[in-house]
């Protein structure tokens, strides 16, 4: 029977050894796939279960804190500012996960970033967990004041710093209050976010860097731009004085705005928004435009750090000049096929400002520690070069004369010198959207906004962006430089 | 043996139980340390119950077994050890308070160990009542069975009420078994291994000699179709066609054991809803991840989370998967200990295991020689279905891990075992000492 039984072992330790091999399998080989698929709840469990950092304001204000609960999950997350900051902080919700600065920044706020777990001897025996809080360059008071600029008026505000790519600021309306996502009861949860699906005015939806809308007349920035770096017009070009431009390809026209006639030079169509002149530039450029857009970030999604991201911005289709020429001269007035986010805006508005470099845009400034230390920054980066610094000196006089004697006179500040650009935008939902564009002071540019109160607002059909979203800008603009 | 070796034998069983108790104890510690910087509160009454069931054994073994394997009770009491801390653990996220109930168990299991040893003097004892042992086993098998006595928990018919103990006879009845089934078949094995028909270069067991084959065959269909337990069915089956192998020594066995398997396997999947549900999650349990896979699901989750070295005791979240102190032990420990946890209790399993099979190998008369085969089957195919079965290797069908799962029936009739080994081990020992002593008997030869 020995033999037998000799064999009957080699087969058990065969047994074994196919054992091992499945558990080197699920253990090694296939172990990070299952440790962070989706529908293993032990990671979510084991943030929730665990105190958290806060986020806080540059101008100190909590946005997000943990409080320990008697329940299973131990901790739950708070967030006293309401719908004033939903759409940057998101929330932490144990039934939807993570979103926003909760989720772009959880393993700093888990503690789990290496330089927070650098920890002496005395926190480790005294059992204290590491744990990082997110300092955001976004400030309360201004936040709060776009969000009263808007008032009732849909639309989104975005104020950043052109030389750092911070943002400053960066609300739209409507909006929601992510407390009750961080609800421990999942029925609840689940219930409120249904509501909020349900809501045709979408509060749940960041429309300042994820809802894309028709620019309009300030995306002559960009086309101007565009246009000055080939080397295809000077401030000093001379476009015909028309009421409509003839289009090729259709028997639709491009008008001006009103029917007026208008034309000259580049710069005081610049400064009065001659639709026809910019068409004709959107028809010069032709294939060479989308190149030139796409310097400026259009086409791709601004690297924002906040969870899911920026939406991207469209333009007309690379290489269609030939099947669709009309479309190029829309695009030259920011129609047609331009659809951009507020952000985008903002960036291409503080690349003019930045002498051509637009910075990545960021709302975290810097991490701290338990101690509020901090242990590490968030430093400015390049993010595109939009245009030399020649052609930027240029945009910027165009943009200056735009408050100073053109459409955008609404958004002048008193002693110091704002540069801007209105836009007026057609759409197929209602109301022309009133745009504005512009940053300050233009020697030395501290602040860049984009705005844009959708349909208008409270102005409705009689809105134009000088009237409407010129005046916004300006109070945030005055704000941050203290005027 | 030498009454030095047989010290040696004590003396390197007390070193390495001792190791063993060093490991259970640090465990127990870091647990405590993970939820705070104290040591737990009863570490020292823990301690002492742990060091002291140990030496009641090793006494034990000194007195009634001395000359016997000493890497066994060890191995034991290791395996025992990690499974008593994982139990702890699991607790301490739980509302059902299960540890307290396991060291009691345990110190049953001794008891029954002991027991075991003083009672079972030679194991020709048990071969000569062997149709005895076989009525006891069918009675322990058909029990829960029967209305009134028998309960059904967690859809499976394995539970026998007494007064306030539920308890399983099916694990006790499987140690029956292979007593009748080593006594039987020692009987009768030159009949069945000269029964075999040669056809072409394919040996088969001629028709009449399958008898026995058939018998073990139908017992587990009916174990798997009345108690709904295809763990018991699949381990018992397994279990007669080794040792009908080992016995007959004809390949034969094995094949027409597996073309059974195979039949019985193929019957069960036809006709039975809870055969299908096991084997559609094996082959895809995220499409049911929330439902019948979630157990299994839940299983892969924690042991890659756990990954290489672990999350660290009491730092995993092992309450996630149902049953986590039975079954799915063997993933708690994996999320908690890592691959490096996991792979020490396989290769724990390995060295009992081949220790079990070593002891048959050694001895020196029939049936003890296919009794520790047998009994050390037992434990090996046991824990590959179980493992296999959490790590989705096979289908999962519920069996305990040996020595390292809650529950009292299985730990008793696990320590059960273990001193039926070290008795077989013991008097092949001491009959090699008695001719050792007498070289006469030799040179007559």
């Amino acid at each position: 029977m020995n033999r037998a039984i000799r064999r009957v072992g080699i087969g058990v330790t065969v047994l074994v050894l196919l054992l091992v091999a499945q558990l080197t399998y699920l253990q090694v080989y296939d172990a990070d796939n299952l440790a962070n698929d989706p529908r293993n709840i032990r990671a979510a469990l084991r943030d929730f279960t665990r105190p958290r950092g806060k986020i806080v304001t540059a101008d100190g204000q909590i946005l997000a804190r943990s409080v320990e609960t008697g329940d299973e999950l131990k901790f739950q997350r708070l967030y006293p500012s309401g719908p004033l900051f939903s759409q940057l902080v998101g929330y932490q919700s144990f039934v939807f996960g993570n979103l926003g600065i909760e989720r772009t920044y959880n393993n700093e706020l888990a503690g789990r970033d290496p330089l927070l777990q650098i920890r002496n001897v005395g926190d480790v025996l005294a059992g204290k967990e590491p744990i990082g809080n997110v300092v955001l360059s976004v400030s309360a008071g201004l936040q709060a004041a776009a969000r009263d600029a808007l008032g009732n008026q849909r639309g989104s505000v975005v104020v950043m710093n052109p030389k750092t790519g911070s943002i400053l600021a960066m609300y739209s309306n409507p909006s929601y209050d992510p407390q009750p996502y961080a609800g421990h009861n999942s029925k609840d949860v689940q219930a409120y976010n249904q509501l909020l699906r349900a809501n045709p005015d979408k509060p749940d939806l960041p429309r300042a860097y994820r809802e894309r809308y028709p620019p309009g007349s300030t995306f002559k920035v960009l086309t101007t731009s565009v246009a000055l770096g080939l080397g295809l017009v000077t401030p000093e070009t001379n476009f015909p004085t028309l009421s409509q431009l003839t289009l090729p390809q259709t028997s639709s026209t491009l008008k001006n705005f009103g029917g007026e006639s208008c034309g000259g030079t580049l710069a005081r169509s610049f400064q009065q928004s001659c639709n026809t002149t910019f068409g004709q530039i959107g028809l010069d450029l032709g294939d060479q435009f989308p190149p030139g857009l796409e310097q400026f970030g259009i086409y791709s999604a601004p690297p924002l750090d906040i969870s899911p991201g920026a939406a991207e911005s469209t333009g007309p289709p690379p290489g269609s000049f030939q099947q669709n020429k009309p479309n190029f001269a829309f695009a030259g007035i920011g129609q047609g096929d331009v659809f951009v986010t507020p952000l985008e805006m903002a960036l291409a508005t503080s690349g003019v400002a930045n002498n051509g470099q637009i910075m990545q845009p960021h709302v975290g400034e810097r991490i701290t520690d338990g101690d509020d230390n901090s242990v590490k920054s968030i430093d400015p980066k390049a993010w595109r070069t939009a245009m030399s610094p020649q052609v930027a000196e240029t945009v910027k006089t165009l943009m200056v004369s735009v408050v100073e004697g053109g459409t955008g006179q609404a958004a002048r500040i008193p002693g110091v010198s704002v540069a801007g650009k209105t836009g007026t935008a057609q759409n197929e939902t209602g109301a022309p959207h009133a745009w504005f564009v512009g940053f300050a002071p233009a020697d030395d540019p501290q602040v860049a906004v984009a705005v844009i109160v959708e349909h208008g607002g409270d102005v409705g059909s009689e809105a134009t962006g000088g009237k409407v979203a010129a005046p916004i800008a300006a109070t945030m603009m005055r704000t941050v430089l203290g005027r | 043996m030498s009454v030095v070796t047989r010290t040696w034998r004590r003396n390197a069983e007390l070193s390495l139980g001792l190791l063993a108790v060093v490991i259970t104890g640090s465990g127990y510690v870091l647990l405590a340390l993970s939820e705070g910087p104290a040591l737990p509160a009863n570490l020292w009454f823990f301690l002492g119950v742990l060091i002291g069931l140990y030496v009641v054994a090793h006494i034990a073994m000194r007195a009634l077994a001395p000359r016997a394997d000493a890497t066994l009770l060890p191995l034991a009491a290791l395996l025992n050890g990690i499974g008593f801390v994982t139990i702890t653990r699991i607790d301490r996220d739980a509302t059902d308070q299960l540890a307290p109930s396991q060291a009691v168990w345990t110190a049953v299991g001794v008891l029954a160990f002991i027991g075991t040893l003083f009672v079972v003097r030679r194991v020709a004892l048990l071969e000569r009542y062997r149709y005895t042992f076989l009525f006891f086993g069918i009675v322990a098998l058909l029990l829960p069975l029967v209305p009134g006595v028998g309960r059904e928990i967690n859809g499976a018919r394995l539970w026998v009420r007494l007064g306030p103990i539920n308890f399983q006879p099916g694990e006790v009845a499987k140690v029956l078994l292979v007593v009748f089934l080593a006594g039987y078949l020692v009987d009768k094995r030159e009949v069945l291994a000269r029964g075999v028909r040669q056809i072409g270069r394919l040996r088969l067991p001629a028709a009449k000699h399958l008898g026995p084959l058939f018998l073990a065959w139908g017992f587990s269909l009916v174990v798997m179709i009345r108690q709904k337990d295809l763990g018991s069915s699949l381990l018992f089956f397994a279990v007669f066609a080794v040792m009908l192998y080992i016995a007959t020594e004809r390949t034969a066995f094995l094949l027409a054991g597996g073309v059974l398997f195979v039949a019985g396997a193929v019957i069960g999947y036809a006709l039975f809803g809870h055969v299908q549900d096991r084997v559609s999650v094996w082959a895809d349990p995220w499409a049911s991840g929330e439902a019948q896979g979630f157990q299994i699901v839940q299983s892969m989750f924690a042991l890659g989370t756990g990954g290489f070295a672990g999350t660290g005791l009491g730092l995993g979240r092992p309450n996630i998967i149902p049953n986590a102190a039975t079954d799915f032990v063997f993933s708690a420990i994996g999320e908690e200990l890592g691959l490096l946890g996991t792979a020490a209790v396989v290769v724990g399993f390995l060295l009992f295991v081949g220790a079990g099979y070593r002891i048959a190998v050694q001895a020196d008369r029939p049936f003890p020689k296919l009794f520790a085969a047998g009994l050390t089957s037992i434990i090996g195919i046991q824990t590959f279905i179980i493992i296999g079965g959490v790590t989705r290797l096979i289908p999962l069908t519920g069996i305990t891990l040996p020595f390292v799962s809650y529950g009292g029936s299985s730990l008793i009739a696990n320590f059960v075992v273990l001193a039926l080994l070290l008795r077989i081990s013991d008097e092949t020992a001491e009959r090699a000492a008695g001719r050792a002593a007498r070289p006469a008997a030799v040179s007559r030869r």
